[in-house]
């Protein structure tokens, strides 16, 4: 498989970063819901914020490269109704300001003192805006409702990619698995193209 | 006869309003902060862990000849509470402890002060936090009066109390137990004579 993308395939590094990222972000609600509910004496009461903060970076990385790679790159159309594109179009720019007001919010928490965050203890991110009071609260309260939000449009968006796979038969979910299919219009098409 | 009644009248009511004078009304210095209100709490039972609240208000009258007339009323905003470490402060702050958002204000207004001499006191009280309302005594020991170098008077003192944890109804005092049952108060208050 190409790394880049062509107009009827996704490629390596595209299929990479989306499943990279949606296992790390579905994985970081889940931990995060998790680790504020833990007791102060729980063996996972340091280890798990630790491990949210480093996956968090992570995804801000991820999410660096794949902004960068959706811009220098062609992508496949996307397939449905006009409205469905349209729809499509809209979830993923909110997906992308979504996840970046995350990340933004997530680090004004834990810096908001003048604290870094260190990722796997590997490096540390340092502290750089202690712009208001109460700023850890404010940014929390942000980061609560916009990680909901998000997990919401993960859902309606995995509903929509089984509902192409499955009631349309289209490509939409196998092309992002990197799969070759037997879909004879796209498939042959391919084709022509590789 | 007459004269000399009415000179003792004078001479009485003279008196009375040089009582009224003698109760001194002071402002507690939060706009210089000269005022700081502290607590301390054993960490795991191996260390002090050390927070103030930043923001608070408050006057006391003070009578030197008749001690029992003084008075304190001390308001505290509680979201206001700074241990230096942003992710503890939000901690701090959430229903598992101080709820702020929910009770955001304690207060103390003052029942008797008893003098010990010395300049040392007891301050009895209802002290309110949480929504819980509790008697709590506090000692008291006057530092130093007088004359500021701006054409001011100031009186300030110290004092010190232990408040207890599972007394405020915070549900995490059940969890943290007996090691940070005891909360250790010490406040430096300066008043500015109005």
């Amino acid at each position: 498989m190409q790394l880049r993308n062509s107009l009827h395939r996704y490629g390596l590094l595209a299929i990479l970063l989306h499943w990279g990222m949606a296992i790390l972000i579905i994985t970081q609600f889940f931990l995060g819901e998790y680790m504020v509910d833990l007791d102060y004496y729980d063996p996972w009461y340091k280890a798990a914020p630790d491990l949210h903060r480093s996956f968090g970076v992570i995804v801000a990385i991820l999410l660096i490269l794949r902004l960068f790679w959706r811009l220098s790159n062609v992508h496949p159309a996307i397939i449905g109704k006009p409205w469905e594109q349209q729809a499509a179009r809209w979830v993923h720019r909110l997906f992308y300001v979504l996840i970046i007001a995350i990340v933004i919010s997530g680090y004004l928490i834990t810096t908001a003192d003048g604290q870094g965050i260190s990722v796997f203890n590997w490096f540390e991110i340092p502290a750089s805006f202690q712009g208001f009071e109460n700023q850890e609260d404010i940014a929390g309260e942000f980061h609560e409702w916009f990680t909901h939000i998000l997990i919401l449009l993960v859902g309606l968006h995995a509903l929509a990619a089984l509902k192409h796979h499955f009631f349309n038969h289209d490509t939409t979910l196998s092309r992002m698995l990197g799969l070759k299919t037997n879909q004879t219009t796209t498939y042959n098409h391919n084709n022509s193209q590789e | 006869m007459t004269k000399k009644i009415l000179l003792a009248l004078t001479f009485l009511f003279g008196l009375a309003s040089f009582n009224v004078q003698a109760a001194e009304h002071y402002t507690i210095d939060t706009k210089g902060m000269h005022a700081f209100v502290t607590f301390k709490v054993k960490h795991l039972g191996y260390s002090w862990l050390q927070g103030r609240f930043n923001h608070f208000s408050g006057e006391f009258d003070f009578d030197e000849a008749h001690p029992a007339n003084n008075k304190v009323k001390f308001e505290l905003d509680v979201n206001s509470l700074d241990s230096n470490h942003a992710e503890r402060d939000k901690h701090l702050r959430s229903e598992r402890f101080f709820d702020a958002k929910k009770f955001p204000k304690a207060t103390f207004v003052s029942s008797q002060w008893v003098d010990n001499g010395h300049g040392k006191a007891t301050l009895k009280g209802k002290f309110t936090l949480r929504g819980v309302t509790k008697n709590i005594s506090i000692d008291v020991s006057q530092i130093g009066a007088g004359k500021d170098p701006w054409g001011g008077f100031r009186r300030g003192f110290e004092g010190t109390t232990t408040l207890h944890l599972s007394d405020y109804n915070m549900k995490e005092a059940n969890i943290l137990g007996p090691v940070a049952e005891d909360v250790q108060i010490w406040l430096s208050i300066e008043g500015v004579r109005k």
